[in-house]
């Protein structure tokens, strides 16, 4: 493959955003899980719910800090490798990243250097309560920006302005309410809680194998799996949803995971595993189980699904319609102030399909001067590579399955085994620390790679929406941020493991004190200060 | 949605040129005193509880006052898209060394302390003071530009093209506008450390503030003279349009005159510089005479003059081009759409008073010095 900008700039592009969504997960699922156990605390005033909150707090602070400032790299990336995509879209994506700022970014920015530092400068409940705001914050950060994803999935609300030459916004409800963009968020910030609660699960096990803080693994185990199984469940849930809306606004990609490549009678069959083979345009060796796609698609045995070569035909009829819709954009432009309505109405008409057109672009400078085999060509294009979708989905499926497994066996253990875990189980959640990583990175392969070649479903082609620069350039900043973020993730995983290592600070004279008030409590001698709720 | 007819396009675009202005200001107001600090530290702390004290002044707000900069960049995307586009593929390998030293600031803070070793704290500090003195020269070097006209055309589609290169964002006129930025945000990082810090600290920073004070005036003054003298401005020639759709090309510019043109149309707008100048003097009174409070809110005064008046001078002009005028960005012709504008404006009006609200919380709870005891007594929490 040569790599040209725009090759150079997806590269950098997923490599930043993968590496940014490493510390994205556990901070959404952590700061939910430090603000229970601190909410515990405050209930029963119990030093070992104090202790706990701070010991994984500090897990969180190290992981916080550089989900920030990967975060940074995102925002300006848009217009620095993307500027023609900004200036298209800029309208409509910039207003849900600029809101993402003003309602959550401030919120979890502002309190969390409180949450580290307000311990001594407030009372528990408003410390409790400044946690929890760092939790809301952050989670109000991702229903933005996948508001702003969604659009690129499905780009409702929103029109082409011929004399501004982008698209533009006709209804900011539509794009906030985006279906897409609704199942994408449950689905990713339930991703987010699944991933913290493995990751407290793993280390918790581990300590209980090494026979080392047990009260605080215990507990820490009791909450992540309870929190961990319920989100489990939601993350299967609305991934189904997602699915189901992929059905009518994003019918290529959804065909593309299932190497689904002729249109099947409903209901359709699902491709349990298989060969896709994008020079054959087949999925050999496909294991079928009948009915299960048309399930999953349409939720009925009669609607038809889509093959990849039914949509491909339907592509090239775009393109023919695109072309019509650029001709008609290029009348205008010339024209100027004189533009007739007829020129307006024709454009109009077929204005859907520009982004087909430019497709194009990349075999020819003018559209209109396409040849069949180009047209052909670029229909095909909207086929993205069908294996590695096909795979990504189906580990990150599998991945999804198995966190409900694991967390539910930890949830009935936990409750009604009196808190005992056999050693086996243990080393499986040690295991697993880091699979919860593996599936979020491959729904978000999925959710982009699946999206090509558009950034923009049916709007802007990628291969358009790069700045004007050198490939010079795009290396060499694509080779910063590689030395820089390895040395960085090296540096954040010698931290968190040293401070697992070291485990939580425990104040014995503290826990003594608190425990010997509670028994005298129980013996019915007790000071009537202490009151505990368990 | 049709609430938006009801505010005209031309009085939003001069809003959101405001707030874009207020976005900024408020960036150098509180992040610019963290980023003062940074480029501060290995001067005014020595050993290694100094520096501790110094790191932990800002430790607990930097996240906070740094949002102002990403909601910065957030507005200019969403209200901007064209300034957006063109400016940062243009200053591309400027901006990925203002994220890299963005990028090691919050993990120098986070890290720092976590590891005893001298070497690593030793590291981190450079990588502080990096943190804090690229993103200030850089941010004054790119004002610079601006008020000079950038190198790039766009294409009929409006698709970007620069033609300039790193080595030309850095000419003199545009060095010594990031030495005034740089100076400007040292001067309120000293401020800040006089407020916040006691004994051996306090008192070193300052003695750097008040020089600071003294060169942020002088400075500011020859780039003033220097604009007036050998910069070229840019003007309207045809007709302008201030409230059509938003395609730069639709407009015709010159390159010629004098910036300071604009001080004869708009007399009043001479308060901006002034204030700039009679903010650092007040401030370099205000280290002399030991008055940390007024120092502070005098160092504010100045930093908001200063920015302004950049804004002011130029207005509508946002970004000219140097190339081929036509092309430059205002704010008649660069904006989103009239529904957008609306929207942001909206959401701005409920959530920028909350976070004021919430922000003067967070510093009245924090309100007070930070001592070697505090950090000692706390070690394992603070920075």
């Amino acid at each position: 493959m040569e790599l040209d900008v725009v090759e150079l700039s997806r590269l950098q592009f997923a490599m930043t955003a993968m590496y940014h969504f490493l510390f994205v997960p556990l901070t959404l699922g952590l700061s939910i899980i430090v603000a229970i156990m601190e909410t515990v605390y405050v209930m029963t005033n119990r030093p070992i719910w104090r202790q706990m909150t701070k010991f994984w707090a500090t897990l969180f602070g190290i992981n916080f800090v550089l989900g920030v400032a990967t975060g940074i790299t995102m925002e300006f990336q848009f217009g620095m490798n993307w500027s023609y995509y900004s200036h298209y879209v800029g309208d409509i994506f910039g207003a849900p990243l600029a809101i993402e700022g003003l309602m959550a970014f401030f919120l979890e920015a502002t309190f969390v250097g409180l949450m580290f530092f307000g311990w001594d400068k407030m009372s528990k409940v408003t410390h409790a309560v400044v946690t929890w705001l760092v939790a809301i914050g952050s989670n109000f950060s991702a229903l933005w920006i996948l508001i702003a994803n969604g659009w690129m999935q499905n780009p409702v609300g929103a029109e082409f302005n011929p004399v501004s030459m982008r698209m533009e916004m006709t209804s900011f409800f539509e794009v906030m309410f985006n279906e897409v963009a609704q199942a994408k968020f449950v689905h990713t910030v339930s991703a987010g809680y699944v991933t913290a609660s493995v990751f407290v699960l793993g280390v918790s096990a581990w300590y209980l194998l090494k026979g080392r803080h047990t009260e605080l693994a215990r507990r820490s185990i009791a909450v992540a799996a309870s929190f961990g199984l319920a989100s489990a469940l939601s993350v299967v849930i609305l991934g189904d949803e997602s699915g189901y809306s992929a059905t009518h606004t994003q019918k290529m990609k959804l065909a593309a995971i299932e190497g689904m490549w002729e249109t099947e009678e409903a209901p359709a069959h699902f491709n349990l595993i298989g060969a896709p083979n994008m020079e054959e345009r087949e999925t050999q060796f496909a294991l079928k189980i009948p009915v299960v796609m048309g399930l999953i698609g349409t939720r009925s045995l009669t609607e038809e699904m889509p093959g990849i070569n039914d949509l491909v035909d339907e592509a090239e009829d775009r393109i023919r319609d695109g072309i019509i819709a650029y001709d008609a954009l290029m009348d205008i432009r010339a024209a100027k102030a004189d533009a007739t309505p007829e020129m307006t109405a024709r454009f109009e008409e077929h204005s859907d399909d520009l982004g087909f057109a430019f497709l194009l672009k990349r075999y020819v400078e003018d559209p209109r001067d396409a040849t069949e085999e180009q047209i052909a060509q670029a229909a095909f294009d909207t086929v993205p590579g069908v294996p590695q979708l096909f795979w990504a989905f189906r580990i990150m499926v599998a991945l999804g399955f198995a966190f409900v497994a694991v967390l539910a066996y930890f949830f009935v253990r936990a409750s009604f085994y009196n808190m005992r875990f056999p050693r086996w189980s243990l080393w499986m959640a040690v295991i697993a620390i880091p699979t919860p990583w593996i599936a979020a990175e491959m729904g978000w392969f999925v959710a982009e790679f699946g999206r090509q070649p558009w950034t923009v479903d049916g709007v802007l082609p990628t291969a358009l929406s790069v700045s004007n620069l050198s490939v010079t350039q795009v290396a060499l900043t694509l080779a910063g941020f590689v030395t820089f973020y390895s040395i960085l993730f090296i540096i954040e995983m010698s931290l968190m493991v040293k401070y697992i290592r070291k485990g939580p600070y425990m104040d014995v004279a503290e826990t003594d004190a608190w425990t010997q008030k509670h028994n005298d409590r129980l013996s019915g001698r007790g000071d009537s200060s202490v009151q505990p709720a368990e | 949605m049709i609430l938006h007819e009801f505010m005209d396009f031309e009085v939003l675009r001069v809003i959101w040129w405001l707030l874009l202005g207020v976005l900024l200001i408020g960036f150098a107001l509180t992040d610019g005193f963290d980023l003062g600090v940074g480029a501060l530290l290995p001067f005014v702390a020595k050993t290694d509880v100094e520096r501790r004290v110094a790191i932990n002044t800002v430790g607990p707000v930097w996240e906070g006052n740094q949002v102002w900069f990403i909601l910065g960049g957030g507005a200019i995307f969403a209200a901007w898209p064209p300034l957006y586009a063109v400016s940062f593929s243009g200053f591309y390998l400027a901006m990925f060394l203002i994220l890299a030293a963005l990028i090691l600031r919050p993990v120098g803070f986070k890290y720092r302390s976590k590891r005893e070793s001298e070497t690593w704290r030793s590291a981190w500090d450079w990588a502080l003071f990096v943190g804090g003195f690229v993103p200030a020269l850089i941010f004054g070097v790119a004002v610079g530009n601006v008020l000079q006209g950038v190198p790039f055309y766009l294409t009929e589609d409006l698709m970007p093209m620069y033609e300039g290169n790193l080595f030309g964002l850095l000419n003199p006129y545009a060095l010594l506008a990031g030495l005034v930025s740089v100076a400007m945000l040292v001067m309120h990082g000293a401020a800040w450390l006089v407020l916040k810090t006691e004994g051996i600290v306090a008192h070193r920073a300052r003695i750097f503030g008040t020089y600071a004070a003294l060169v942020t005036i002088a400075l500011y003054v020859l780039a003033g003279l220097w604009l007036a003298a050998g910069v070229d401005a840019y003007a309207f020639t045809g007709e302008v349009v201030t409230d059509g759709h938003s395609n730069p090309l639709l407009s015709e510019v010159e390159k010629g005159g004098s910036w300071m043109a604009a001080y004869a149309s708009r007399p009043w707008i001479a308060i901006a510089p002034i204030l700039g100048i009679a903010g650092a003097a007040l401030a370099f009174l205000g280290f002399k005479a030991g008055k940390e409070g007024w120092t502070m809110i005098a160092s504010k005064l100045s930093i908001t003059g200063i920015i302004s008046s950049v804004g002011l001078t130029m207005f509508p002009f946002i970004l000219p081009s140097s190339i081929e005028p036509n092309s430059s960005l205002t704010v008649w012709d660069s904006s989103s759409s009239h529904l957008t504008l609306f929207v942001m404006l909206v959401s701005a009006v409920i959530f920028v008073p909350i976070i004021l609200a919430y922000t003067a919380w967070v510093y009245k709870v924090l309100w007070g010095k930070v001592t070697a005891e505090d950090v000692l007594d706390n070690s394992d929490s603070v920075y």
